[in-house]
């Protein structure tokens, strides 16, 4: 169990590292020299105040971005630039901070999308869906409704989710990704705008997931209790440049920290 | 009282005194709903899986033809000019991904939009630079397209079908029950329909944007060939073509821009009624109604139903 205050957990190797990354939008530094790693099985958050470069770091890491300098190494491998199509190959999964889904099709079809990947047969089998691409079919199927199931949505599997409550969007987009079997799953923000009942709920799935499926998880998220509860490690950023990596313990007490989060007299 | 006898009554007194020309009517307004329904299904497939209505569909559909014809004036036999003209499809798919498309991704539809205005004018000129701008004649006997027509007496009288129209009909319902199938059930198909929720989210679960959008402009492009080969055998292949793509509108329009049961059914409800329409009323008001009936039916259409028949259900959370 992970308590605030309690003994961390050990963590296996590093999975994925970011080596001294810098990624600028014309004049601005998103993310200046940063360096942090993330390892096998963990959960690590990367927390800082508004616009401190969160939501460019997961997007660097799943190679919607390509940082001007930098690298990322992952498995063993040290890419300078990753397409998302890569990522999403080597197993990387993310949900997004305004919910992502596909608006139009159900919460079935949504987490179906996420099994792409996965298929392999032929397509002309698909289009008579017969033989070998029916036995596919079948057995994604029966994952996806394992997930369906283990995130408790069986109700709505069948309902476009446009039509959902935002909480519940937010459950399925995190169904989409958990079909994609990753090894290591980024959650930006997701507990964003949820109530207190619904980000108990939200926790419960993010640790069950870490448990039951061992996948490493990176969060990105306000919420301090969340985070301090929820995570293994955490990386601290501000404008761009990490200002502190370690135990929430630590972290809570460190005074660049205190800092950041609550200004400092001059 | 007449002109209520004459809108409302005679026509239907005239359809029920020769059922043979009302049925020889139906059936040309069947055959020109299927073709319609086939320019339709071009924008339905672009429209589902990028949310753009692509105005370059007409044109697609002239230079395929225009690409068929010349290759055989150039003494390509036809049906290695026939698989070349796919190829040049194909080629023409990945050129538009590359260069018009991969550049707008996550953009604003409205910019994807004007992004195929630009795609049409280009095809007309590059058109005309390399086949000419004169009309030229489809190469029907070379595609072993049968002519003539069948007589059949039937309904008191005497109906006659071209074969032509026949193989037309056969052709598009088989290509249309194969894009069903295509878009509901199977992995790409899937995939399709999320890129056109979402290009982030769909990139996300590694769906390949580039790769998604050549398939569907090279479907739009067999769509436009064999269309392009039916009109083009009707009338000749020029770039005057390219209007009947308007035709599309009011199908689309009718059977909701997202759905493949909707071009069909909305391409027969256009092609059935505007012959009707010509036929049975047009001598009220002298005629000339084919270039205008059809926006009408769409209009009554619209009032009842904003989302077409069987377009997806407007959703929105506020």
């Amino acid at each position: 169990m992970r308590a605030p205050g309690g003994p961390e957990v050990a963590v296996g190797d590093v999975l994925l590292s970011v080596e001294n990354v810098s990624l600028s939008f014309g004049g601005v530094k998103a993310v200046s020299d940063v360096s942090f790693d993330i390892r096998k099985g963990e959960i690590r958050a990367i927390i800082g105040p508004n616009g401190a470069g969160k939501t460019s770091m997961l997007n660097i890491i799943n190679g919607f971005y390509h940082p001007q300098q930098g690298r990322i190494n992952f498995k063993g491998e040290t890419r300078a630039r990753m397409r998302p199509h890569d990522a999403a190959h080597g197993g990387i999964a993310r949900t997004f901070q305004n919910v992502a889904l596909f608006r139009g099709m159900t919460a079935l079809d949504n987490i179906m999308a996420g099994r792409t990947l996965k298929m392999h047969t032929n397509f002309f089998w698909q289009l008579l869906r017969y033989g070998p691409a029916m036995t596919e079919e079948v057995e994604h199927r029966r994952r996806v409704e394992e997930i369906i199931d283990f995130l408790k949505i069986q109700e709505i599997r069948r309902t476009p989710v446009g039509r959902l409550p935002y909480g519940l969007q937010k459950r399925v987009e995190l169904g989409r990704a958990l079909a994609m079997e990753p090894e290591l799953l980024l959650l930006d923000e997701p507990m964003a705008g949820m109530n207190m009942e619904e980000k108990e709920d939200m926790s419960r799935f993010v640790l069950d997931v870490n448990d039951h499926y061992g996948t490493t998880i990176a969060l990105i998220e306000h919420d301090m209790g969340v985070v301090m509860d929820l995570s293994d490690r955490v990386v601290v950023l501000d404008h761009g440049i990490k200002i502190a990596d370690g135990t929430p313990n630590e972290v809570k007490s460190n005074q660049a920290v205190i800092d950041a989060y609550l200004g400092v007299a001059h | 009282m007449d002109l209520f006898y004459n809108i409302i009554i005679d026509p239907f007194a005239q359809m029920a005194q020769a059922p043979d020309l009302l049925a020889q009517t139906l059936w040309e307004g069947l055959v020109g709903g299927m073709l319609y329904a086939l320019i339709a299904l071009g924008f339905v497939l672009i429209f589902k899986a990028s949310g753009v209505f692509n105005f370059a569909q007409g044109i697609m559909v002239v230079f395929a033809a225009l690409t068929l014809v010349g290759l055989h004036t150039a003494g390509v036999p036809a049906f290695l000019a026939l698989g070349l003209t796919i190829v040049v499809m194909f080629v023409l798919a990945w050129t538009i991904e590359r260069v018009v498309l991969r550049p707008l991704v996550n953009q604003p539809d409205i910019i994807l939009f004007m992004a195929t205005f630009g795609i049409t004018y280009f095809l007309i000129g590059f058109g005309e630079f390399v086949f000419g701008g004169d009309p030229k004649i489809m190469i029907t006997e070379a595609l072993y397209l049968p002519k003539g027509s069948i007589t059949y007496k039937a309904f008191g009288g005497v109906v006659s079908l071209q074969r032509l129209d026949i193989v037309a009909v056969i052709v598009a319902s088989i290509m249309v029950a194969g894009l069903g199938v295509f878009f509901s059930k199977t992995r790409i198909g899937r995939a399709l329909r999320a890129v056109a929720d979402s290009h982030s989210a769909a990139l996300s679960v590694g769906i390949s944007l580039d790769q998604i959008w050549v398939i569907v402009w090279f479907a739009a492009g067999l769509v436009a060939l064999v269309t392009g080969i039916f009109w083009g055998a009707r009338s000749d292949v020029s770039f005057a073509l390219d209007v009947i793509a308007l035709k599309a509108l009011p199908v689309l329009i009718l059977g909701g821009f997202t759905s493949i049961p909707g071009a069909i059914v909305g391409g027969l409800i256009i092609g059935i009624g505007e012959k009707l329409g010509e036929f049975y009323w047009g001598p009220l008001i002298g005629g000339g109604t084919d270039a205008w009936f059809a926006y009408v039916i769409a209009l009554v259409f619209l009032l009842f139903r904003p989302q077409g028949l069987f377009g997806e259900k407007i959703i929105e959370r506020v």
